[in-house]
């Protein structure tokens, strides 16, 4: 359980087009480890979906450009693989759930048909009737009944969209599933339905869940660790318990986010959100990227690099926790 | 489906009516008389109304287009003016000849366009997009008769590969006029494309396709190229109808004999039974065409196969989907 299955490391990505350069990723480190459930949380706009797509190596081929970092999957680097080994390593070990299902299955094929794609292309030596019985058993998995496979995805409401696309991306038991705001399309109802189905597959299979969303609640119903990022870097992270426990130090940002969620226990009159928008990603500001918007800003925040802090398994990317935690260096 | 087809059919005998009536009105709105046509401007005027009775042409005109359509419907589209033969026979005749232009021409721009299309829409914005796209604008630019010619003087005269003129040399004498007639629509297929898919490989499902660990190759002919195709379904019927009219041209220059050249010929004799006759073939021609895409489409797109038959649908509600052809 202890054994690092993917590990990013010092990732830097920009898009870089004719008139500007974005800064989408700016330096970001996190690892999952086999089975783990993790959250990437943050507004929009905060790298969340460019990171997951770096993994797969997904990013716009013309302006999607991989500055800096590794990504390691159990040791290997993802981003110097070739095309064929990423085509091996794509929908076998690691999926992705997308974040739309309106228009992430192909109108003109079959729902059947494009979950056995996958299957046959990683299970070469499978049988077509096999691969048939294979797509079947996946179906009912995600509760479609499987006589339902020679239908196309107009056919589907977006509920059973999505259920399509999960079984695309668990049809060969990946080691990752990458879940990119797999309810944020859905009705409530049908948003707890996907993620006890997700759930479940990851105690059967040990599958290990990146889930990127910005609901909090969703976070602390399923996962294990939380990543907090913000203008393409994390600024919090740790487990579920040291993001979610009040009494510990948080990051300003982090601090914003909670005291933007309206709580039924506790009488408030107002919320209290965060002022202020996200930097703009061609234009960031010097040293901390929230200083702009945080109440605690200091002199020191405004200039270089902020240092990150770690306690146990939390680190926070913030001055104030100057002397509550050791330095983890940068 | 089938249904759907059906209704199809049917419909193509009524717009035939429509568009006879208005070309017949037409045509009898010119102030040609046929009687001087055929006996020539120094006919007494006594022989002109003699023969004005014989063909019916004293009759209303509703008159003489019923009647027109009734022998229309027994295969008979009346005799030419000029030759005394059936206008059907000489259509018939030449048909060989136009479809064998239009059908060449179109496939010869479809398997050069297509693919030209699809490479530049990949490789957007590379030196082979460019200049591959720039020379399509000039295909297209270009006016047929010039480019005939440029073709007729260099490949026919300057090398003698191929004959000047006429249909005496088989298939090497429609080598140029297939070109002639194909260049511009290779401009327009590969820029029709390129658009098409540039649009396609950016959808999500290209996305998904690819995240399954497909190769690039099937990520684009498998899963992107299907969708890219669709609306150039309904853009090839409106080629193959461009195509058909710029036949007119085509088979002048190289003097084919095929509908476009007698048209054209009629037009000048005022021989009204033939241009009336060719009119009438190539709006048929026309019609059949736009249907054979629509079905196509629905073929190709079960959305649009689904929006055909629900009102067949109606009513069951939700039964088990039964595969149709």
């Amino acid at each position: 359980m202890n054994e690092k299955l993917l590990e990013i490391k010092d990732l830097h990505i920009q898009y870089v087009t004719d008139e500007e350069v974005v800064y989408a990723l700016n330096g970001i480190n996190f690892s999952i480890r086999r089975g783990e459930a993790m959250a990437l949380v943050g507004e929009t706009g905060a790298g969340k979906t460019t990171t997951a797509m770096s993994i797969l190596r997904l990013l716009p081929k013309y302006t999607g450009k991989v500055k800096q970092g590794e990504i390691l999957l159990e040791g290997t680097d993802l981003l110097k693989a070739t095309d064929k080994e990423m085509q091996d390593i794509r929908g076998r070990r690691i999926s992705m759930i997308f974040q739309d299902p309106m228009t992430s299955l192909n109108p003109v094929i079959p729902i059947g048909k494009q979950i056995g794609e996958v299957i046959a292309l990683h299970h070469k030596k499978m049988g077509k009737a096999e691969v048939e019985n294979k797509v079947e058993e996946i179906l009912n998995l995600v509760g479609i009944p499987a006589h339902r496979k020679v239908e196309y995805p107009h056919q589907f409401s977006g509920g059973m969209k999505q259920r399509v696309i999960i079984a695309i991306a668990i049809a060969c038991n990946p080691e990752l599933l990458i879940a990119d705001e797999p309810t944020t399309a859905l009705d409530v109802t049908i948003q707890a339905q996907v993620l006890k189905m997700i759930n479940n597959l990851r105690k059967e299979f040990n599958t290990a869940v990146l889930l990127i969303t910005h609901d909090l609640g969703i976070v602390a119903n399923f996962c294990d660790s939380v990543a907090i990022m913000y203008a393409g870097e994390i600024i919090e992270q740790g487990t579920l318990e040291d993001i979610f426990d009040h009494s510990r130090g948080h990051h300003p940002y982090t601090v914003g986010l909670f005291g933007s969620i309206p709580s039924i226990s506790d009488h408030k009159d107002r919320l209290s959100p965060i002022p202020g928008l996200m930097p703009d990603p061609t234009d960031l500001p010097k040293g901390c990227k929230f200083h702009t918007r945080c109440p605690h800003c200091m002199e020191k925040c405004k200039e270089g690099e902020v240092p990150t802090f770690v306690q146990g398994t939390h680190q926070i990317k913030c001055h104030l926790m100057q002397g509550q935690a050791t330095d983890g260096g940068v | 489906m089938g249904k759907y087809i059906l209704k199809r059919i049917i419909l193509i005998p009524l717009m035939l009516l429509c568009s006879t009536f208005v070309i017949f009105c037409l045509v009898n709105i010119s102030p040609t008389d046929p009687a001087l046509i055929i006996l020539g401007s120094d006919a007494t005027p006594e022989a002109a109304a003699q023969l004005r009775s014989e063909m019916g042409l004293d009759k209303p005109l509703l008159v003489q287009y019923a009647n027109y359509i009734v022998d229309a419907v027994h295969g008979d589209l009346g005799t030419s003016y000029f030759t005394k033969n059936a206008v059907v026979d000489e259509i018939m005749a030449r048909v060989p000849t136009t479809l064998k232009l239009t059908f060449g021409g179109i496939i010869f721009a479809m398997i050069i366009g297509i693919p030209l299309g699809i490479i530049c829409a990949v490789r957007q914005y590379s030196w082979v997009d460019n200049i591959v796209t720039t020379v399509a604008m000039f295909l297209a630019a270009m006016p047929t008769f010039w480019l005939a010619l440029l073709l007729m003087l260099y490949f026919a005269m300057y090398l003698g590969w191929f004959p000047v003129m006429g249909t005496d040399d088989g298939v090497k004498s429609f080598v140029l006029p297939i070109l002639t007639a194909a260049f511009p629509y290779i401009g327009h297929y590969l820029r029709y494309t390129r658009s098409s898919m540039l649009d396609t490989i950016r959808q999500d499902y290209v996305t998904t396709a690819r995240a399954k660990g497909n190769t690039e190759r099937t990520v684009i002919l498998g899963h992107a190229l299907r969708n890219a195709l669709l609306p150039l379904v309904t853009i090839t019927g409106l080629y193959i109808a461009g195509l058909m009219s710029n036949a007119v041209v085509v088979e002048n220059v190289f003097a084919l004999p095929g509908i476009g050249l007698l048209v054209l010929e009629s037009i000048k004799k005022k021989d009204i039974p033939m241009v009336l006759g060719c009119i009438i073939f190539l709006a048929t021609v026309f019609l059949i065409i736009t249907l054979v895409m629509d079905v196509l489409y629905a073929y190709l797109d079960p959305r649009i196969k689904a929006a055909y038959m629900k009102a067949k649908k109606a009513g069951k509600k939700k039964a088990p989907q039964e595969k149709e052809a």
